[in-house]
Formats: structure tokens, sequence, C-alpha cells
């Protein structure tokens, strides 16, 4: 092969990495608090550890969140949590797949806020589900604060709560995702 | 020749845009899996007489009521056993996630115990991960009951017994944990000159779990320096636990008579091959004080 030929090859492959990782924004520091507590128990927990990846080029986002790093003020409780009712033994990471259905829409280049509609699959206790949100991106220079709010039923994720405890846990879970997503650079 | 090579840059390209949509996460995920603490080896700080290798959390007291009834062979007019009861009230609390200090009074005897639990190795998995877990107890007994046999008057050090253990466990995975509890003990007076102070026993004890919140536990000692004035036989309690939210129950047979460390480990002289069976249940509920400490 000629070598200027094995240049412009080479030179193409390199040039296809470089652009291909910038469209990316992560971090593995995210934070998803949930709440699920009645008038009987305060059942609140946060986990700080969560891996989010978002894809500005496409809209496509993915969370990842190890569920032994949910941490709540009771220890017993946090016990329960893993051993009894997510069993995370099992079902170590719940995760998030979808993609920002108005992405066309957010100007990633220019600093501001941006009000994104997010749909996708999250998958909780081995179980997967649609769910959709509104998400609200703050864009700046260096970075995206991303953050949402939705409720999830506890029941779609096959989650059995005993009827001994039934007053004490709600039925329906408020979660919320606060992220600070920087760009990917290898 | 040219051709190909530009179809398949044109293809490189595309096959990396196409990657985009299956995984992002992959590539930026960590890949070694971090060290990851072993919890929930057993439901309760107890395998049924002995101390388990699980640990409180900080903050939390347990409160623990002790049930042990009479011999199940009594038959009907003892009813079965349930008309006699000894108790054993406690209170266990979590100073930090390794150390946890506990008292109790029980029935039998007017006994007293104190004793500090150490968790000196906690079992992981992961990166550095350790098989086991070790935790050293210590405690001590005080007989609190007038003495009968006064003549001579006994002093007030032999009413104390002290006792040093050692635990050394695994939970195998979610169903099956074992342990074994090499434990030494000394009692300052005995019933007779051929009767040893000093005992080795080595116990061992584990659990099957049986679904989320029933496990089925069994804890058995053998006593190398068996008191020779008695017919003594090692303790052996086989029993179910039933964890219901913020309470633990333990349901068992047993042959000991006593709950804490000095009683059985010395004065167990039922033989369960006699049918001479106890049946015991053990309440555990926790509170959390104050709250957890952050790492």
């Amino acid at each position: 092969m000629k070598l200027k030929t094995l240049f412009f090859i080479t030179g193409c492959i390199l040039i296809t990495g470089v652009g291909y990782a910038q469209d990316r924004y992560f971090t593995k520091t995210g934070t998803i608090r949930f709440f699920a507590s009645t008038d009987l128990e305060n059942v609140e927990a946060t986990n700080q550890i969560v891996t989010a990846v978002l894809d500005i080029k496409s809209g496509a986002i993915q969370f990842s969140a190890p569920m032994k790093a949910f941490e709540f003020k009771k220890g017993l409780m946090q016990e329960h949590f893993n051993e009894n009712y997510v069993e995370s033994d099992k079902y170590p990471n719940s995760t998030f797949k979808g993609k920002i259905t108005n992405n066309a829409d957010i100007k990633y280049g220019t600093p501001g806020t941006y009000d994104a509609n997010v749909e996708g699959d999250l998958t909780i206790h081995g179980v997967t589900k649609p769910v959709s949100a509104k998400a609200k991106l703050n864009i700046s220079a260096k970075d995206i604060e991303a953050g949402t709010s939705f409720t999830v039923l506890v029941a779609d994720y096959n989650i059995s709560i005993p009827s001994l405890v039934a007053d004490k846990i709600s039925k329906s879970v408020q979660i919320n995702v606060t992220t600070r997503l920087e760009p990917f650079t290898r | 020749m040219k051709s190909i090579l530009y179809f398949l840059i044109i293809s490189l390209i595309s096959i990396k845009g196409l990657s985009q949509d299956t995984d992002l996460l992959k590539g930026i995920a960590d890949t070694t899996k971090a060290r990851e603490y072993v919890t929930g080896a057993y439901k309760s700080t107890r395998v049924i007489m002995s101390q388990s290798l699980e640990m409180l959390k900080p903050g939390v007291l347990d409160f623990r009521i002790l049930h042990r009834f009479g011999n199940i062979n009594q038959g009907i007019s003892e009813f079965f056993g349930l008309d006699e009861a000894t108790i054993r009230l406690g209170l266990d609390y979590g100073i930090t996630k390794n150390l946890t200090v506990g008292i109790g009074r029980a029935s039998f005897h007017k006994e007293v115990d104190g004793f500090l639990k150490y968790r000196a190795i906690q079992q992981s998995a992961g990166s550095g991960n350790v098989p086991v877990s070790l935790l050293f107890v210590g405690g001590m007994t005080m007989i609190g009951e007038s003495w009968s046999n006064k003549d001579p008057e006994p002093e007030f050090k032999h009413r104390l017994g002290y006792y040093f253990q050692a635990i050394i466990g695994r939970k195998f995975n979610e169903i099956f944990t074992l342990q074994l509890n090499p434990t030494f003990l000394h009692r300052n007076m005995v019933p007779t000159t051929g009767d040893p102070n000093d005992v080795f026993a080595t116990g061992i004890g584990g659990r099957l779990k049986l679904s989320k919140r029933i496990s089925l536990n069994v804890d058995y000692y053998y006593v190398f320096d068996q008191p020779v004035s008695y017919d003594f036989h090692n303790p052996l309690s086989i029993g179910f636990d039933i964890e219901t939210g913020g309470h633990v129950f333990q349901l068992h047979f047993t042959n000991a008579a006593g709950m804490n460390e000095k009683v059985f480990l010395t004065e167990t002289f039922n033989d369960w091959l006699n049918g001479d069976i106890q049946f015991g249940f053990n309440i555990s509920r926790s509170f959390q004080l104050g709250g957890k400490k952050k790492k």
C-alpha cells in the first residue's frame, strides 16, 4: 500500500475517534434521592455514586445506580431495603436507558436553561417498565446540570410490601435525579 | 483497490456512529469492582444461644427478651414445660459498626451478664476480598441469688465468671452461613473440687435461609472440660428465625437451660436423646437511637 494512502486512512480513523468522544457528557457522582414515606415512617434514601451518560448528538441518555449505595438514616431500614425489598444481591444495579425526545430543540452550544422531555425504559429489581419525565438542562460553557423528578409504583417492579408494614411504606415512590455532566474526554 | 479502501473508511465511520445507541455506559462505568462488605449473614446478632457474626449498626439499641420453658417430656401436667419459664432481659447497643456492648439479667440464678463484642475483620467481596469475618467477644457474669450453702459463706468474687470467645464465620451465599466459636470460660467457684474452673469449648453454628424473612438456625457446643459432679451434655439448639420489619423472633428447641455462656457451657444436664428438650423463644426489637455516623 502507498504510504500516503496509509496516512490518509489512519488520519480518517483518528478524526472519527476524536469527533465521537466530544458528543458525550458524563458523571460518576450523580445523585438520586427517593421518597416512599408515610405518616408512620420516614422512608427515604440518597445515592451519590450514580453513573450517567448523555450523548448530545442523539439525545440518548443512560443512568446506572448501584442499589447498595442508597444510604438511609436507619441502618436496619437499609438492610431490609437490600435484603427483602430490592434484593440487591440478585439485582445489583438499577438502570435507565432512554432519550431526550426534543433533543433537536436544545442548543447545546448556547448556555441557558432548557426543558427536555425524556422517555425510556427503567429497570429496577429485574423488571423493565417505560417511564417518561420532564427534565431541566442547565447548560454552561463547561458542564450540563441535568435534573428531573418523577413517580413510579413499587408494585410495577415486582417489589412486594408485606401487609404487616403496608401502612409504613408508600405504594408510590418519588424519585429525584440531580447530576452535573462533564464532557467525556478519553 | 482505492474504492474498496474508501468503502472501508466510510463503513468504519458509520459503524462507530451506530454503536452510540447500544451502550453509552461502556467505557465510562468502572470495570473493576470496588470492595463490598458482606452483610446480612444472619437476621440478628445471635445464632440462637451464641453470638453470631452479625453486628448491630451504629446507634441501634436492640432490646432482647429470651424465654426458655421447661422440659417437654414432663407431659400435660406441666403443660409440656410451658408452665415453667425462665427469662433473660437484655439490651445490646451498637457503638460503632464494629463494636457492640450488651448487658442482661436472667431469672435463672438471678444472673447478670455483660459483654463487649468487637469485629476485627469483616468478610468482603470485590477488590481485596476477605473470605471470613473475625470477631472477639469478652464477657462477665455475676450470680445474683443468695447462697444456698452458707457454711462456709462464699465471698463476692465467687459469684463471678468470665468468658472470652472468638468467632470465625463466613456467609457462603444468600442461603448458607457457617461459623465457629472457640470459647474459653473461667468460673471463680465450682460445685465440687472435681469440677474444672477453666472450661474450653468449641461452638459451631449456622443458618439456612428458607425464604426472604425466615431461616433455620443450628447452634452447638462441644465442651472439652466437662463437669464431673453431674451428668453434663453438650448444648444443642435448633430453631427458626422469623423477621418481621423491626422484630426478629427466634423459635427454637434446645437442651440448654441457661441463656448466657457460663450457664449453657457448664450447667446443661438435659439430654436430647432422652427427650429432655425445652421450647424457647427469643424476641429482638431494634430501635435506632441517633443517626448512623456518616462514613
